[in-house]
């Protein structure tokens, strides 16, 4: 039996087409792919994230335990802020990628995908009984959030008749906990997956079908649109936005995925023996952006060649809305990873010519 | 969603306009909905050889592959190069400016396969 979310009448009473993703029964479209994509490029779009994950960790050595089990360093930043962070083995291969929100310095709220929320929760569980953490509380409060993403120029003047204070004056990526229509607490916070403008709302589950209409009738007058799970990822992949089980799995290294901004080697944590050494000496893959020259389009696990002998797969590919061309990411070996560099994508048995671009692929 | 009584039907969910020993094709209003917004389509070339049940081509949505199964067998006669430029006219005139191939049908008796548009109609109620 699939699960559903909170807003699930209203995605059907909106015509949307229903997909089984990670267990859930979730909108993939409304009106169609491209339509909402360029909504949210243009306007804005409301997104049901609701299946998203939220993983609880708080207590005196809550902050211990969150700077060892994520690369990136949670005291750079101060209560109030977010930040985001692969999740990191021991090997260095990579349980997740999450968001965590940091309410105190001894709570934090990860945000994890919701195909991987039971498999982190196991993971911290395991990490807290080897070691050391004395009055660390993990709990799994997924099912106490529902989660609508705003996305797009326009989500500050939508967003500002509903909540408690400007929402423009919430930073990037810092949250606001306050409320929304006058009486309904939430989390915002100016964070998103689309490289667009935009708050995430963590909310409870009662109260997201009048939160989601009163967006849309605000949105009204700005062609706010609905936002499927298929625009979800067209959006993130034009902005080279990691997607777990695609440019992240349990077999790669955020080093390898080009992520070694979000790992920092100025504090101790889980996988940094290795990833430390990845980033000294390199890897022998990395993962690049990819736009066909030939027509065609890149799909994950198809052949990337370079003078016709296979270097490497695509993990994500698409035909991006905002581009009109055919776009994807995947690995090569690493001395093929310059801009510009000529490769061929194996499109059913025919070498179709494609380029290296730098990520991400769309640039306002 | 419309299916056009004059045409005849697969389960692939082409459609199939006989006419003398031509048959036109295309793919379905159900199947175009299904696929969502094209963006891609790759047709054979004029002269080639097409056999019921195989693939004679591809199309594409934003989100996935899928193939076009020839109805019949034949050889491929006309090629509407119009919709490898244009492949949103699958979206917007599926059973119009969106024909795909024209195929000089090889054997009629494969014509008696086809469904009729209530036969389709009822074959996709039961797949829904």
């Amino acid at each position: 039996m699939l699960k559903k979310t909170p807003l699930y009448d209203i995605h059907k009473a909106l015509g949307a087409k229903m997909v089984d993703f990670a267990g859930w029964e979730m909108p993939v479209q409304y009106t169609g792919v491209i339509d909402e994509h360029l909504a949210v490029r243009t306007s804005c779009g409301l997104f049901d994230v609701s299946h998203m994950g939220e993983i609880e960790v708080s207590g005196d050595s809550a902050i211990d335990f969150v700077q060892f089990v994520m690369t990136n360093d949670i005291e750079r930043v101060t209560d109030g802020q977010c930040q985001y962070s692969p999740l990191c083995r021991e090997d260095g291969s990579v349980v997740d990628d999450t968001i965590v929100y940091r309410f105190n310095i001894d709570r934090y709220l990860f945000v994890v995908n919701a195909s991987n929320t039971a498999k982190v929760l196991d993971w911290f569980k395991q990490v807290q009984k080897k070691e050391q953490f004395p009055d660390l509380v993990i709990e799994d409060l997924s099912g106490i959030y529902s989660q609508i993403a705003i996305q797009g120029p326009k989500s500050v003047e939508v967003m500002k008749p509903l909540l408690d204070i400007d929402p423009g004056q919430i930073k990037t990526f810092r949250f606001h906990m306050g409320l929304l229509l006058g009486e309904i607490e939430a989390v915002v916070s100016r964070t998103g997956y689309t490289g667009e403008d935009g708050f995430e709302i963590y909310l409870d589950p009662s109260d997201a079908p009048a939160v989601w209409q009163a967006l849309m009738e605000a949105g009204k007058p700005f062609g706010i649109a609905p936002i499927g799970l298929g625009a979800r990822d067209t959006l993130r992949l034009e902005m080279g936005y990691p997607l777990y089980g695609h440019e992240l799995s349990d077999e790669i290294t955020p080093i390898e995925a080009g992520l070694g901004k979000y790992v920092k080697f100025t504090k101790d944590f889980l996988g940094r023996e290795v990833l430390e050494k990845q980033a000294a000496n390199g890897t022998e893959r990395a993962l690049v952006g990819i736009k066909m020259i030939d027509a065609g389009i890149p799909r994950a696990g198809y052949e990337i060649h370079s003078n016709g002998k296979k270097t490497g797969e695509v993990v994500s590919g698409t035909s991006s809305p905002s581009l009109k061309a055919g776009i994807g990411t995947g690995f090569v070996a690493t001395k093929l990873k310059a801009p510009g560099t000529e490769v061929e994508v194996v499109i059913r048995g025919r070498a179709a010519k494609a380029q290296v671009v730098p990520l991400p692929f769309y640039r306002k | 969603m419309e299916f056009p009584k004059d045409l005849k039907y697969t389960k692939e969910h082409e459609w199939v306009k006989v006419e003398g020993n031509i048959a036109t094709v295309g793919i379905t209003d159900y199947a175009q909905d299904s696929l969502g917004d094209v963006v891609y389509v790759e047709l054979p070339q004029e002269g080639a050889t097409v056999t019921k049940h195989e693939p004679f081509g591809v199309v594409e949505s934003v989100k996935a592959v899928s193939d076009l199964y020839a109805p019949l067998s034949g050889s491929v006669t006309e090629v509407n190069d119009a919709i490898v430029d244009s492949p949103e006219a699958i979206n917007e005139d599926p059973y119009g400016d969106a024909w795909m191939i024209k195929v000089e049908i090889a054997n009629t008796g494969e014509l008696g396969d086809l469904l009729t548009a209530d036969e389709y109609q009822k074959f996709i109620e039961e797949e829904k």
